[in-house]
């Protein structure tokens, strides 16, 4: 029988009911704008401050130091754009992992126009970045560094960087570090205390938030130009009125997270065993990407050689399963995927990427569905493919 | 208007990169937790400061102490005036 499993929690998740209960109110009944003067503002302003402390205490920061934003990709512009820019004309580098967001990638090609040197850091076959060779360009070059980048976890092979340490390594050189935790914060536990990164991206909607939401946190003291100038709002770093909906839905997708973070790993991580065993078993010439331990939980990532990954998506989307391949917001360009690339999977082995991003919401009944599932579509779409051949991927040989 | 040594901050407050009001507004707030007689330090890189902190101090029973600038920024000193809350 026909049933919908939706595994693409990465690209968005179902707004949690409590969550969208909780923010009802505030698009009627309670509409006033926090900077008004009056009592109606100043109980708005209230509820947005509560808020914040929720935020906060999701990730052990100071409600002082996070700043609402309208999504992840707004923090990470933010944190770039806003520290270099504040640095202007005494630094002048940037330095970001290969396997960045487009947020991140593209903000930092943008100084590379204004005359910026850019660098992107490689990483392994794992995706882990090179730590050594951040440490080589900072013993050399640290004085002239606005910035250094490197995500906390990536969505598309589920590998989680060691940030603590790559923070560390920049603090001992003096040098801002910034981490993009759009897939971590609501997802795992994360203590920007312990991390130690000065500035961190949450997306509201990587964890029951509505979409239009996400934060930045920077830590007290860290200059930060405003990508939009106007009034108060967010004192001064970020100015628009503010989305109190989205705000009130954020802080209570935070508070919800951190009741169930620690329960929520168990159970994703033996979900995913069982969907990368299954999956390793049933199909062959499958190659699992990101690192086997250090990985988001509830995230499965593989490249299925000799499939063409967005017919595998439609296809397995006929059958009601919702996958993604590679990122959402790079899989509609139809261009190979760098963070496959930087990884060095072969172009020819990346046309077959296929992320599962699972949730509390999936059942072990969803995994026996794709399990059932996804062989026979795989199989169908290996008989047409023009590298398939004698039952194995032509430009792989005949070995698994 | 520049001291040759700075004085000694009991409070500082960094607005480099924010602009007009939060010079004023920041100030006002950060004062509010400073006892009368504390010297409160505020760093920004927004010119209409020079003119606004002092006025401010005048109106609200702040002393202005003056100023002193560092290559990115300046510094104004602010003294909380006696009985002021």
């Amino acid at each position: 029988m026909k049933k919908t499993v939706y595994m693409d929690h990465a690209a968005a998740t179902p707004v949690h009911p409590t969550v969208l209960e909780a923010m009802l109110p505030f698009f009627d009944r309670e509409f006033a704008n926090p900077s008004t003067v009056y009592d109606m503002g100043f109980n708005i302003k209230k509820v947005v401050e509560t808020q914040r402390e929720k935020l906060a205490d999701l990730i052990h920061a100071d409600p002082e130091e996070l700043l609402f934003t309208s999504s992840g990709a707004e923090a990470n512009n933010l944190a770039i754009k806003g520290t270099v820019f504040a640095h202007f004309g005494k630094k002048d580098r940037i330095i970001a992992s290969a396997i960045e967001h487009h947020s991140v990638l593209n903000s930092a090609r943008f100084f590379e126009r204004l005359g910026y040197e850019v660098t992107f850091l490689p990483v392994d076959k794992n995706g882990v970045v090179d730590a050594q060779l951040l440490r080589k360009i900072l013993e050399n070059d640290a004085s002239r560094v606005a910035l250094v980048s490197v995500m906390h976890g990536n969505a598309e092979i589920g590998t989680i960087e060691p940030v603590e340490h790559l923070a560390s390594l920049c603090h001992e050189f003096g040098v801002l570090f910034h981490t993009d935790a759009a897939a971590t914060v609501g997802n795992i536990p994360v203590d920007v205390q312990a991390l130690g990164a000065d500035l961190l991206t949450i997306s509201g909607p990587a964890f029951g938030a509505p979409k239009g939401t996400g934060a930045l946190y920077f830590r007290q003291g860290t200059r930060l130009m405003p990508l939009i100038h106007g009034g108060i709002q967010e004192r001064g770093r970020r100015a628009g009125t503010e989305n109190v909906p989205g705000i009130v839905g954020l802080g209570t997708a935070a508070e919800l997270a951190k009741k169930r973070l620690m329960e929520r790993r168990a159970y994703l991580v033996q979900l995913q065993k069982e969907l990368v065993e299954g999956i390793l078993q049933r199909v062959p010439y499958v190659l699992p990407t990101g690192h086997p331990t250090m990985r988001l939980p509830g995230h499965a990532s593989f490249c299925i050689k000799a499939v063409e990954g967005e017919s595998l998506i439609f296809m397995l989307s006929r059958e009601g399963i919702y996958v993604n391949t590679g990122s959402a917001c790079a899989s509609k360009a139809l261009k190979t995927s760098p963070v496959l690339v930087a990884i060095g999977v072969g172009a020819a082995t990346a046309q077959g990427s296929a992320v599962f991003t699972l949730d509390v919401t999936n059942t072990h009944e969803d995994v026996e569905y794709v399990l059932e599932k996804l062989p026979p579509v795989v199989e169908k779409l290996r008989s047409i493919s023009p590298i398939w051949k004698d039952r194995a991927p032509m430009t792989e040989g005949a070995k698994k | 208007m520049e001291f040759i040594n700075r004085p000694a901050a009991d409070a500082t407050i960094d607005l480099v990169c924010r602009m007009c009001p939060m010079h004023l507004m920041e100030a006002a707030e950060k004062m509010k937790n400073l006892d009368p007689g504390q010297v409160l330090e505020i760093l920004t890189d927004y010119d209409g400061a020079l003119e606004d902190i002092p006025a401010w101090c005048r109106t609200s029973g702040q002393d202005f102490m003056g100023m002193d600038s560092s290559d990115d920024c300046y510094r104004l000193y602010v003294r909380k005036g006696r009985g002021m809350r």
